[in-house]
């Protein structure tokens, strides 16, 4: 039985992010996650890598104890998925922002997802450009002033859990830096998908876009602004828990329970194993402060990877194989003999 | 009567849908199986289907066939067949002044005549190829009369037109129809009545060539004098992707290609996706530069990987080339040089990218280059590539180029068990002290490869600078002179690994020919045709190119005069003249998108020799 503790999965290295920057509270989470993941995987330290592409948050692979490659600006989904392909027994993470993941690499980004290779991300969410110093992401709110938008952006943003849908994605959770148990159980429950795994976590950049994510996120407009969601269990929020979401015709509604004839039992059931993402997707675009902003695992459905269905032809073609070496190969087809 | 000859080159031209270059290969194919010496060169149009009928439509298959070594395609054609006025157009100036012409008499109608650009209506006396001994044909009228029993609709009989072409071409050079037969029963399988009507219209040809008495004489070349052994015809993509397999299993390292799709490079990762039977893994990227990412990371996992490219690929590859420098991973890029900048002319062949090759990255960061002089000599070039990619743990650019990538010659089959082993520095355990990714081995000055799943030898690398003992994060001014150095220095020792430079002819004389990659048979042929007439001329061909290999400079300062032959404006000639300084270089350059011409070369050489 594999046992580690979180000091196991943690590097000797220096840890080089900002005082009070969120990134510090996802390393925690993530040191704390990894233990259970070996426990329930049954994957011995040395398996575990990382993989991230630039910015910030891709300093991450030099702060935890495993294999660690840390890329160029957008490729880490690209790299990732060659060292999961090449060797799908190791549990491959990788961590990159907004602007790595979404800009210069959303292409690499959505097709590792349509692919559905089994490796986790871990997507750093805090909407700006921390290590060039302060210009807009593919993430900024429309109208945001920013170095490079010093008249306010005029472009629409991404919502990242929109995207993983439209590219069909397989799991999507979303969590908020300083929520560490939330974090580590959506990592932990990431890491149990088979698939691509996408945890967006909400952070904060306490130099350049600093409570970006404070109208909900922060500790007095959290309980009433968010709601985490758990499979199977009704979807009810607030401080006082009497606040839920119910299906009203096509669209989801905040009610109150004891109101208007309200019950526990008129509320919507969460069901991230539903493989039709239409509730999926109201879901990831809640919007607060009209709705509250869904966390925890909002979709973990089942699906062939790529990494498996790799294996299963070249075990099915080597089953029926007549060349078996490269001298077998160079020999096949026409040939001829010169006497 | 059936005379006898030594070689001879034909040249099949038609609509870039009329199948030309099925039927080339059928017969280069064919004469291969015969014991002929052969190469081959396919000269297609971009696009799939570009305009019926127009000159920038038009097909091209040229092969060359002799009873001794050919190793080129042949400049000018003794034989062409020109299923329309486009493809006479397109082709008139590679006639030899005795040349025969077979013209599908069917096509040469007003519209098409016009279509082809001709102002008048006598294409032949415009293009001032009347004297020749041209053969005018209903092709197509007499395929349809030999299918009108067939049950095929009209669309399908006319398709099978180019082997009624193939049947006289078979008859003039004495061809056996056995293995085009072969080819029918196993393409169309399932289609019967197709293979049936390309077997009838194939005989077709031959009888009417036969019966129609239009030729005087008919042809045989006699097998070549080959080394004796197994052959088979190989392309240069096709042997690329071999010598990638024969490197994997080599150095049991599995093999993973990253790649996506560009002409003329994609017949690589064709290849390679079809050896799943070999276990190979490919991946069919995003783009370019999830091709040599997930390359990358696959290197970084333990599996000798491969990408492969074509020019404007490898721009898009340049900043991932500098990851895998720095990270000093192996890792093998072979870029299917076509003519550039840009998109240029994508099926065209050209020598344009070796400066991008040698410098187009940010920093210094070298990396070795190589290149492959001859279709099948791709396979030793992939092969060495990957041999000096994992056991100098260093990233490999290798250099073919269109026209031996899609060119096919016959290939002595080699063994396996001739080829060197390849032992890549594996760390297979925790080393005492720990493992450090950059210590390095004295002599190839190559650093550890310990891959994720290694117990006790967690690391991390990456695109920053590393301190060049702890392998930590290094800003440090002293130790990134360090490693800029030691990586020069590494890539640098591998000239100590490979074959040294060797002249072909004498090792002194009034001129060196000097050329790299597939300019090898053009510049050989030649320099044998002027050996032959007495004068001094030897050859120096170039198969690693960064570094270059030991005993150069000895060799060029034994002859009065260098010519440096590329198809660029003179990119290796100006590489050279700032490795060895003191000589002299005279250049001789083409950038049209065609080989070169033995006569053009001859000339030039002529010239400065007198």
């Amino acid at each position: 039985m594999i046992r580690y503790t979180p000091a196991d999965f943690k590097s000797d290295q220096e840890v080089k992010w900002c005082p009070g920057c969120g990134d510090h509270a996802i390393l925690n989470s993530a040191i704390k996650a990894l233990p259970e993941v070996a426990k329930n995987l049954n994957y011995a330290h040395h398996r575990f890598t990382f993989v991230s592409g630039i910015g910030c948050s891709s300093r991450f692979p030099y702060y935890v104890q495993t294999y660690g490659f840390h890329g160029i600006h957008g490729r880490a989904a690209a790299i990732a998925t060659g060292v999961k392909v090449a060797n799908p027994t190791l549990s491959v993470w990788q961590v990159s922002g907004d602007g790595d993941s979404l800009a210069i690499g959303g292409n690499h980004f959505i097709h590792a997802i349509r692919r559905n290779i089994d490796i986790n991300m871990l997507l750093f969410n805090n909407e700006i450009y921390g290590l060039t110093k302060g210009q807009y992401s593919p993430t900024s709110p429309l109208g945001v002033v920013t170095k490079t938008s010093p008249y306010g952006t005029i472009e629409h943003p991404f919502a990242p859990g929109e995207l993983v849908l439209g590219a069909r994605g397989t799991f999507f959770a979303r969590s908020l830096d300083m929520e560490i148990n939330l974090t580590k159980d959506c990592m932990v429950d990431a890491a149990a998908h088979d698939g691509t795994s996408v945890v967006e976590i909400l952070q904060n950049c306490v130099i350049f876009n600093d409570k970006c994510h404070d109208f909900f996120a922060s500790k007095e407009n959290r309980a009433d602004n968010t709601i985490t969601l758990k499979h199977l269990q009704p979807m009810i929020f607030g401080k006082d828990s009497n606040k839920g979401l119910i299906l009203d015709g096509l669209e989801i509604k905040v009610v109150t329970i004891g109101e208007n004839n309200i019950t526990k039992a008129d509320i919507l059931l969460h069901n991230a194993q539903e493989p039709n993402p239409g509730i999926h997707m109201m879901l990831v675009n809640m919007k607060a402060p009209e709705m509250p902003v869904a966390l925890g695992v909002i979709r973990d459905v089942k699906d062939h990877t790529y990494d498996d269905q790799v294996r299963d032809q070249l075990i099915e073609v080597r089953m029926r194989a007549k060349i078996h070496n490269v001298d077998d190969l160079l020999n096949s087809g026409d040939t001829w003999d010169v006497e | 009567m059936t005379q006898e000859i030594n070689d001879v080159v034909i040249r099949f031209s038609g609509d870039s849908g009329d199948g030309m270059q099925l039927t080339g290969s059928l017969f280069s194919d064919t004469s291969a199986l015969l014991g002929n010496s052969i190469s081959t060169f396919p000269d297609f149009p971009s696009e799939i289907r570009a305009p019926q009928g127009t000159v920038s439509g038009v097909s091209g298959f040229q092969v060359h066939l002799g009873s001794s070594k050919v190793i080129t395609p042949g400049d000018f054609c003794d034989m062409l067949v020109v299923m329309n006025p486009a493809a006479l157009r397109a082709n008139a100036k590679w006639l030899k002044k005795d040349a025969t012409v077979l013209c599908d008499t069917d096509s040469f109608n007003e519209k098409s005549i016009a279509k082809a650009g001709f102002k008048t209506d006598d294409p032949f006396t415009e293009l001032g190829i009347e004297g020749y001994n041209i053969i005018m044909t209903p092709i197509t009228s007499m395929t349809k009369e030999a299918l009108a029993d067939s049950e095929l609709d009209p669309k399908s009989i006319v398709k099978c037109k180019n082997m009624f072409a193939l049947g006289v071409c078979f008859y003039l050079y004495n061809r056996p129809l056995d293995h085009a037969f072969n080819h029918f029963d196993a393409k169309f399988a399932k289609k019967p009545k197709i293979a049936k009507a390309n077997k009838t219209v194939l005989t077709a040809g031959v009888n009417y060539a036969a019966n129609a008495h239009i030729f005087a004489n008919t042809y045989t070349i006699q097998p070549a004098k080959l080394e004796k052994g197994k052959y088979r015809s190989i392309t240069g993509n096709q042997a690329t992707a071999w010598g990638f397999l024969a490197a994997s299993e080599k150095s049991g390292r599995p093999l993973f290609c990253g790649s996506y799709p560009i002409t003329p490079a994609t017949a690589i990762l064709e290849e390679l996706a079809k050896r799943k039977d070999l276990a190979v893994k490919t991946l069919q990227a995003e783009d370019e530069i999830a091709g040599i990412c997930t390359s990358i990371g696959a290197a970084f996992a333990g599996n000798f990987a491969v990408t492969s490219t074509s020019g404007p690929g490898l721009s898009l590859k340049s900043e991932a080339l500098g990851l895998a420098v720095i990270t000093e991973l192996p890792l093998v890029v072979v870029n299917v040089q076509r003519g550039g900048p840009s998109t240029g002319l994508p099926t065209k062949t050209e020598q344009s990218d070796l400066a991008q090759a040698l410098w187009g990255r940010n920093g210094e960061c070298p990396m070795v280059v190589m290149t492959a002089s001859r279709p099948s000599d791709c396979f030793r070039a992939a092969f060495w590539a990957g041999k000096i990619a994992m056991e100098h743990m260093t990233p490999v650019l290798l250099l073919t180029d269109g026209f031996i990538a899609n060119g096919a010659e016959p290939w002595l089959i080699p063994q396996m068990s001739q080829f060197p082993s390849i032992k890549p520095p594996m760390v297979l355990e925790k080393p005492e002290g720990g493992y450090f990714p950059y210590i390095r081995n004295e002599k190839t000055l190559a650093r550890g490869w310990a891959i994720p799943g290694t117990p006790g030898c967690e690391h991390r690398i990456g695109g920053l600078e590393k301190d060049s003992e702890t392998g930590c994060v290094s800003h440090d001014a002293a130790n990134h002179q360090i490693m800029t150095n030691l990586r020069a220095a590494k890539v640098a020792k591998v000239a100590d690994f490979i074959p040294e430079a060797k002249v072909y002819g004498d090792k002194s004389g009034d001129l060196l020919v000097i050329g790299w990659g597939g300019t090898f048979g053009h510049l050989r042929t030649t320099v044998d045709m002027l050996r032959e007439q007495g004068k001094a001329v030897s050859h120096l061909h170039f198969d690693f190119i960064n570094p270059l290999p030991n005993g150069v400079e000895k060799i060029l300062s034994k002859f009065k005069n260098i010519i440096v032959c590329e198809l660029n404006s003179g990119q290796f000639a100006n590489y050279l003249r700032q490795s060895f300084q003191k000589f002299e270089y005279n250049q001789y350059n083409k950038v049209q998108g065609l080989p070169f011409t033995t006569d053009e070369l001859a000339e030039a050489f002529n010239k400065i020799i007198k």
